[in-house]
C-alpha cells in the first residue's frame, strides 16, 4: 500500500511555483532536470541560518560557531542516513556533482591509474561524467571504451561486458540519463565491475532526488549528486564513496580545514572527511540540503518516485499523441520523470518560447549532453521534466501548448 | 513575446529567400552555435567592384536565426563589402522587428557573425 499524496498540495510549499509569469499566467515549471524548485522549510532554512548562526564552521569556541558546526555535520548525517552510507565520514560536501566527480578523478584517479590503463564510460553521460575523464585520460594516457546507447534509449550491456574483459580500472556511469530518463541496471553493472576488478563511479544527479538510492544495496564505490536538484540550494553537492577509498586518496584541493599540521615545507592531511573539504564551505546550504532532505524524507521517497511514474507514463501517452511529436529513450516503465522530444519543423528553442508565453517553462538545446544527441543525429531536443510538485494538470498544459504550437508553426 | 513569432518571421522562416548553396562561390562560410545547435553557412558571389551579385545561406535552427538569415540575404543584395562592414546588430533588430534577450539575440546574430567572419575575417567580429 502506498500513500499518494496530491501534486497540487505540495505545490504550495513552494513559493516560487506560486508565482505568475509574463503578468497574469501561473507558472507551470517543467524543469526540475536542471534544478528544482525550493519548499519553504529550506528557504527559512538558509534565512534562519544567515540571520542566526552566521559563523564559520570548526575551530569556532563562540555560540555561533558552535551552531554553525553543529548544523553542518548533523547535515551532513542526514544525508549520509538519506542515502543508506555506512558512516557520515564518507559524505564529503563539494560544490555540486561536477566537482564532486572531478574530485574522483583527480584524487583516486592520478592516484591509481597509469599510462594505457582503460576506463568506461557510455554515451548517455551528462557532460560532467565525461570531461573529467577525458581531461584525465589526456594528462595521463588512459585508453577510453564507450558503451553504447542503442535503439530503445538503453546501454547495450554487451558491449559493457566485452569492454570488461579488457580489465578497465574504472566504470563511470550515470544511474538516470538527464535527457532520456533511462535508469541504468546500476547494481548489475557494479557487481560485474567488481568481477573485473574496476572500481565504478556512479553519477547520481538524476537518481538521489528522485528515488530511494541506497548506496550500500548498490554496491557501488563512488556516488556523486547535487543539492540544487533536490529541493536544496545551489552551491553544494555530494560525494560519497567507501571509507577504504576514500581513505586511501591524496587530498584534492588544499588549504585551510584539509590539513592537521601544517610546517612551512609540508603538511599533514586532515581525516575523513575533511581531508576533502579545502577553504570556507557553503555552509548554510549544507544545512539547508539537510533540510531538503528532511522535506523529502517527510514525503517519502518512495512516494515521489511512484508520483513521477504515474506522471511520465500519462506525459508519454499524450505526447505521443501528437503527429510529428517523437519522445526519445525508452518506454515509461524504464524512465525517470524526463521527456525529451523533437516536433516536426519546429526548433526546440521555438517550442520553448512559445510555451513560455503559457508559463510553461520547458529547456531546449543538448542538455549537457551533445555525445547523446549525436547519437540521435539531433543538435537540440526540448525536455519536460516531472517532479513531486507536478501534476496531471500540469501534463495537460503542456500539451495544450505544444498543440498551439504546431498552430504557429503549422 | 508572442510577436516574436511575427507573421513576417515565420514567412521568411518557411519560405527562405536565397536559400541554397553557390558553387562556385567567391566566398564561402559557415558557423554555428553549439549551445542551441543553429548553424548558418553562407556563399557569396562578387564583382570586380566588390560588390555582392549573388547570395545564398544554408543550414538550420530555430526561426529567429533561420529568418534573420533569409532577411540579411535579402538586404544585402548589390551592396558591397564596404557597406556590409558597417551593418549592426541594431539592423538585424530591425529587420526582425522584435527586441531579444541574451539567449536569442545568439540566435539572431548567428547570420551577420558568418557574412563578416567570411567577408574579412574574425577581427571584424565583436561578441557583445
Ligand atoms: C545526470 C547529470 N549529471 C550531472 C549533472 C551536473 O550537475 P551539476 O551542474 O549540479 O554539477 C547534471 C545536471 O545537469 C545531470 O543531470
Amino acid at each position: 500500500m502506498t500513500i499518494r499524496f496530491d501534486a497540487n498540495e505540495i505545490k504550495r510549499d513552494f513559493p516560487a511555483l506560486q508565482r505568475m509569469v509574463n503578468e497574469d499566467v501561473p507558472l507551470v515549471y517543467l524543469d526540475t532536470t536542471a534544478t528544482s524548485q525550493k519548499p519553504k522549510k529550506v528557504l527559512e532554512c538558509l534565512s534562519y541560518y544567515y540571520s542566526n548562526s552566521n559563523a564559520n564552521v570548526h575551530r569556532g569556541i563562540h555560540t555561533l560557531a558552535e551552531e554553525a558546526t553543529a548544523g553542518y555535520e548533523s547535515a551532513r548525517t542526514k544525508i549520509g542516513e538519506f542515502i543508506s552510507a555506512p558512516s557520515a565520514k564518507e559524505i564529503i560536501y563539494t560544490r555540486n556533482t561536477t566537482e564532486a566527480i572531478n574530485l574522483v578523478a583527480n584524487s583516486w584517479g592520478r592516484a591509481n591509474l597509469r599510462s594505457g590503463d582503460r576506463i568506461v564510460l557510455t554515451e548517455m553521460e551528462h557532460h560532467s561524467n565525461l570531461v573529467p575523464w577525458q581531461m584525465l585520460a589526456a594528462s595521463i594516457g588512459l585508453e577510453i571504451d564507450i558503451i553504447p546507447v542503442d535503439d530503445n534509449g538503453c546501454l547495450d550491456l554487451e558491449v559493457y561486458e566485452k569492454h570488461l574483459d579488457k580489465n578497465p580500472k574504472a566504470v563511470c556511469v550515470t544511474h538516470m540519463s538527464n535527457v532520456l530518463g533511462t535508469l541504468n541496471p546500476i547494481k548489475e553493472m557494479a557487481t560485474q565491475a567488481h568481477e573485473h576488478g574496476a572500481v565504478i563511479v556512479v553519477d547520481a544527479a538524476q537518481s538521489v532526488p528522485h528515488m530511494p538510492v541506497d548506496v550500500q544495496d548498490l554496491g557501488v564505490d563512488f556516488v556523486a549528486f547535487s543539492a540544487h536538484k533536490m529541493c536544496g540550494p545551489t552551491g553544494v553537492g555530494v560525494l560519497w564513496g567507501r571509507y577504504e577509498l576514500l581513505d586511501g586518496m591524496p587530498p584534492f584541493l588544499g588549504g585551510g580545514d584539509m590539513i592537521k599540521r601544517v610546517y612551512l615545507r609540508d603538511f599533514d592531511t586532515n581525516e575523513l572527511p575533511y581531508k576533502f573539504e579545502a577553504g570556507t564551505p557553503a555552509i548554510g546550504e549544507a544545512i539547508a540540503m539537510g533540510a531538503a532532505v528532511d522535506y523529502l524524507k517527510g514525503v517519502g521517497m518512495e512516494n515521489v518516485w511512484e508520483h513521477e511514474q504515474d506522471i511520465v507514463s500519462y506525459a508519454m501517452e499524450r505526447l505521443e499523441e501528437i503527429p510529428g511529436l517523437t519522445v526519445y529513450g525508452p518506454e515509461a516503465e524504464k524512465r525517470g520523470g524526463v521527456t525529451a522530444f523533437t516536433l516536426d519543423g519546429v526548433h526546440p528553442h521555438d517550442i520553448s518560447q512559445i510555451l513560455d508565453v503559457d508559463g510553461i517553462a520547458v529547456r531546449a538545446g543538448h542538455h549537457c549532453a551533445m555525445p547523446l544527441h549525436e547519437r540521435y543525429s539531433l543538435v537540440a531536443t526540448a525536455r519536460a521534466s516531472f517532479y513531486l510538485y507536478n501534476s496531471y494538470d500540469d501534463v495537460d498544459k503542456l500539451i495544450k501548448g505544444l498543440y498551439k504550437v504546431k498552430q504557429v508553426f503549422g | 513575446m508572442e510577436d516574436m513569432y511575427r507573421e513576417v518571421i515565420l514567412d521568411h522562416y518557411k519560405n527562405p529567400r536565397f536559400n541554397g548553396e553557390l558553387d562556385p562561390a567567391d566566398i564561402t562560410y559557415q558557423d554555428d552555435n553549439p549551445l542551441c545547435g543553429d548553424m548558418i553557412r553562407i556563399d557569396l558571389r562578387i564583382d570586380d567592384n566588390n560588390r555582392v551579385i549573388e547570395c545564398a545561406f544554408s543550414g538550420q535552427g530555430c526561426a529567429i536565426s533561420q529568418a534573420s538569415a533569409s532577411m540579411l540575404m535579402e538586404d544585402i543584395q548589390g551592396k558591397s563589402l564596404e557597406e556590409i562592414k558597417d551593418y549592426t546588430r541594431e539592423d538585424i533588430l530591425d529587420m526582425l522587428g522584435i527586441e531579444l534577450g541574451p539567449v536569442r539575440l545568439k540566435c539572431a546574430m548567428l547570420s551577420l557573425k558568418v557574412l563578416k567572419v567570411g567577408a574579412y575575417g574574425v577581427q571584424e567580429w565583436i561578441e557583445d
